[in-house]
């Protein structure tokens, strides 16, 4: 909520500056309590993952790459533990596209910006760059302190801010190493970057990753939420009154007063607010802003000023959560005596969870019932039929077999519609002649151009289908496709 | 300008754009300086691309840029980098028979691919795109082959043609009995009649086929064989299948051996590498005909 300010008390823009503002050094100080410590098993989490995942090994068999997650660009495979989805299984990442994109949705009308506060890329390597600097220059006040100073640099002052770059350097590099990782053998690339035999695209990439994470979360921080991602404007647009974001609960923390005057007035009985305006929340925030101005785009709802307001109130002793997950239906009805409501389940969260359900379940069911055997067939379009000197008619169709598992194959392949057809693969002898033989090597296609010939007596119908299968001698595995015989 | 100072929104405090709409106005909310700064840089990096690539048009042809780039260039690099990896693998054709060429899949593959191409670009005119022929070209997907199907014929027929002039192209022709003289007009119909019964195509009324007989037996058997089964040593067609070269009609028939017949394919040799010429062979061949 905005409070209606007297224009004559506010310091005003200056009409003759530049068109441009500054930015504004923000000094997160630091802070302990509930979800500091969830922001730190969070960021623990995924950059554990990040930086470590490429060492995982899967067994996938001789000859086929042992790495858990790989994107294997070269060979156009992407590996992910048991799952190898070939290019044109690419809808498997779009449909990973939907469910992210609507359990974002979910997220921001359950708990508001859940994802910017504690899982974005951004929070989280900005949140480990604020640990690092804290750690060398010290918390809040120290930084401020030494920022400000005039004096010439000292030897102590100059090794402090090498050191922090040094290490902000070391993450950024460490970050686009790992990034590298996913797309080669992970532990053959890292003995190569090291014996500087690695293919330059490995360390341009690393050069590329480290400059954006050094200066993105280095220097651009919480410039990159406010002017750089549109989400904030489009979770604006997809919030309502339900959503629980982090929340001054004003209704608690009006009217504003000291530690002290507010006793003296509730001795006398009177209304007092609880905040006593230390601005605890406004130094912890890491992006600058004060929470008690109500709902702002700058704010990635983090809950640092939530673990800020509730050590205050501890030591002052009042309830906790004067700032908290909260909504303005819920401060309204506080105000108006009644108690507060909480509706997680409501149309749109339950729609949210209906359309990640149904899509994750598409994924999981085509993944589940996905076939290693394939087989694609392309008629031939010019001649489209052949007469033969018997009088017999041909078609040829150009057959693509898909084996997609990671040993070699003996694939059979027949043809089936037309009376008496035979069926013929160029370049393949086969001991049955009406089933030549075609072995696919592992993980790869092979393209046939197929002949198949029938007499065709008396007057043929212009067009009967063929429906070629594909069988896997020894494993018996099928597939098969359908399409057109035609006559002249 | 407008006076902002006299225009504070009074909610946040801050000072307004001074436009207003329905009683709107637009909070003045600069750029960040970095943006800005980065947009100062856009315009720079601009300026070093008119400098480092071709940009200005001028009266007749363009600024070259310091270093001389041109995607034409480009092109041609990309190009002899392809010519440079297809080399090794057109050796390899080379080197090959047409034998192993056709059992190798790799093989197989690489002169089907190479072979459409020359194909298109060369034998369409004649043969059609798909090798489907026209009257007096003949089908390459058929199985009926004057000069022989098997993939040494069909390469010798590329190298050296059908009546082309070259010295070791196929010689042999359909001889003109009518306009020569050798058969007098009602001959010919009972020819053509005889030649529509070898593949059990119906005559025409008073037919005489013993006539027929004793003409073929004559005339046409030194080429084309006892029983008119055709040779290809002659480029003599099989008369008694299902297919023909300028159409089974009677009309057609009588046309044929009135005036004789004597298509021509050109020699490839010399006109295309001998690599290229054996993967022509093995598509022909592969196309479905081959024998």
């Amino acid at each position: 909520m905005n409070r209606t300010v007297n224009p004559k008390e506010l310091p005003l823009d200056d009409d003759n500056g530049p068109l441009y503002v500054a930015q504004k050094k923000v000094y997160p100080q630091s802070i302990s309590g509930t979800f500091r410590r969830i922001k730190w098993g969070l960021m623990a989490f995924c950059l554990g993952v990040y930086y470590f995942l490429p060492f995982v090994r899967w067994n996938r068999g001789l000859g086929a790459p042992n790495q858990a997650v790989l994107i294997d660009l070269p060979n156009s495979r992407f590996y992910f533990f048991f799952i190898e989805l070939w290019p044109q299984e690419v809808y498997y990442f779009t449909g990973l596209l939907i469910v992210a994109a609507v359990a974002l949705f979910l997220m921001n009308s359950v708990g508001g910006r859940i994802w910017c506060g504690y899982l974005c890329p951004q929070t989280v390597w900005t949140d480990l760059f604020y640990a690092v600097e804290r750690l060398i220059e010290g918390d809040r006040r120290e930084r401020m302190k030494k920022d400000k100073s005039s004096d010439p640099m000292k030897l102590e002052r100059i090794s402090e801010i090498v050191l922090k770059h040094s290490i902000w350097l070391l993450i950024g590099w460490w970050t686009g190493g790992a990034w590298v990782l996913y797309f080669n053998d992970a532990p053959t690339l890292v003995r190569e970057l090291v014996t500087f035999q690695a293919p330059m695209i490995a360390y341009i990439w690393i050069g590329i990753l480290t400059a954006t994470t050094y200066v993105l979360a280095g220097f651009m921080r919480e410039q990159v939420c406010t002017y750089m991602c549109p989400w904030p404007r489009i979770q604006a647009a997809l919030t309502d009154e339900w959503a629980l974001n982090v929340t001054y609960r004003y209704d608690r923390g009006e009217k504003r007063t000291s530690v002290k005057k507010a006793a003296e007035l509730r001795a006398l009985g009177e209304q007092v607010g609880d905040c006593v305006d230390c601005y605890q929340c406004v130094a912890v925030c890491p992006t600058g802003i004060d929470i008690r101005n109500g709902p702002q785009l700058e704010c990635i709802q983090c809950g640092l000023c939530i673990d800020a307001c509730d050590n205050v109130m501890t030591k002052i002793g009042r309830p906790k959560r004067l700032i908290g997950y909260d909504n303005d239906v819920n401060i309204q009805r506080r105000q108006e005596g009644k108690a507060p409501v909480y509706r997680i389940v409501r149309a749109r969260t339950v729609a949210y969870s209906a359309i990640i359900a149904a899509v994750g379940g598409i994924m999981i069911y085509t993944l589940a019932t996905r076939s290693l055997l394939d087989v694609n067939v392309l008629h031939d379009r010019n001649p489209v039929a052949v007469r033969l000197s018997d009088g017999s008619i041909r078609n040829a169709y150009t057959v693509r077999l898909l084996n997609k598992s990671g040993y070699d194959r003996v694939i059979a392949i027949d043809a089936s519609g037309p009376v008496n057809a035979t069926i013929h693969v160029i370049g393949i002898d086969s001991v049955t002649q009406d089933r030549p033989m075609i072995v696919v090597p592992r993980d790869s296609t092979s393209e046939l151009r197929v002949l198949v010939t029938a007499p065709l007596e008396g007057n043929p119908e212009k067009s009967i289908p063929v429906r070629f299968h594909v069988t896997d001698i020894g494993l018996g595995e099928v597939a098969s496709a359908t399409d057109n015989f035609v006559a002249p | 300008m407008t006076d902002h100072h006299s225009d504070i929104d009074p909610v946040s405090g801050r000072s307004t754009t001074g436009h207003e709409w329905d009683g709107i106005k637009e909070l003045n909310t600069p750029l960040p300086r970095w943006w800005v700064i980065t947009f100062y840089l856009t315009i720079v990096w601009a300026v070093g691309y008119w400098i480092v690539y071709p940009a200005w048009p001028l009266i007749s042809g363009n600024t070259t840029g310091l270093f001389g780039y041109s995607t034409r260039a480009d092109v041609a690099v990309e190009l002899a980098n392809l010519e440079k990896i297809r080399g090794a693998k057109m050796v390899a054709l080379g080197a090959a028979s047409l034998v192993e060429i056709e059992k190798d899949p790799a093989l197989l593959a690489l002169a089907r691919a190479k072979g459409k191409t020359v194909f298109g670009d060369n034998c369409a005119p004649c043969h059609g795109s798909g090798g489907a022929g026209a009257k007096g070209y003949p089908n390459l997907n058929d199985d009926d082959w004057l000069w022989g199907g098997s993939l040494d014929q069909i390469m010798q027929t590329i190298q050296f043609g059908a009546r082309s002039g070259h010295a070791k192209t196929h010689e042999g022709q359909m001889l003109a009995f009518g306009k020569d003289g050798v058969l007098k007009p009602e001959e010919i119909v009972t020819a053509a009649n005889y030649v529509r019964a070898l593949s059990g195509l119906p005559t025409r009324k008073g037919y005489d086929a013993a006539k027929g007989e004793k003409i073929f037996a004559e005339n046409c058997v030194a080429c084309h064989g006892d029983g008119g089964k055709g040779n290809p040593e002659m480029g003599a067609p099989n008369l008694t299948d299902k297919i023909w070269l300028y159409g089974s009609d009677e009309a057609t028939l009588i046309e044929t051996i009135s005036q004789g017949r004597a298509g021509v394919m050109p020699a490839w040799e010399g006109r295309l590498d001998p690599a290229t010429i054996k993967a022509m062979a093995v598509y022909v061949h592969s196309l479905g005909g081959g024998k």
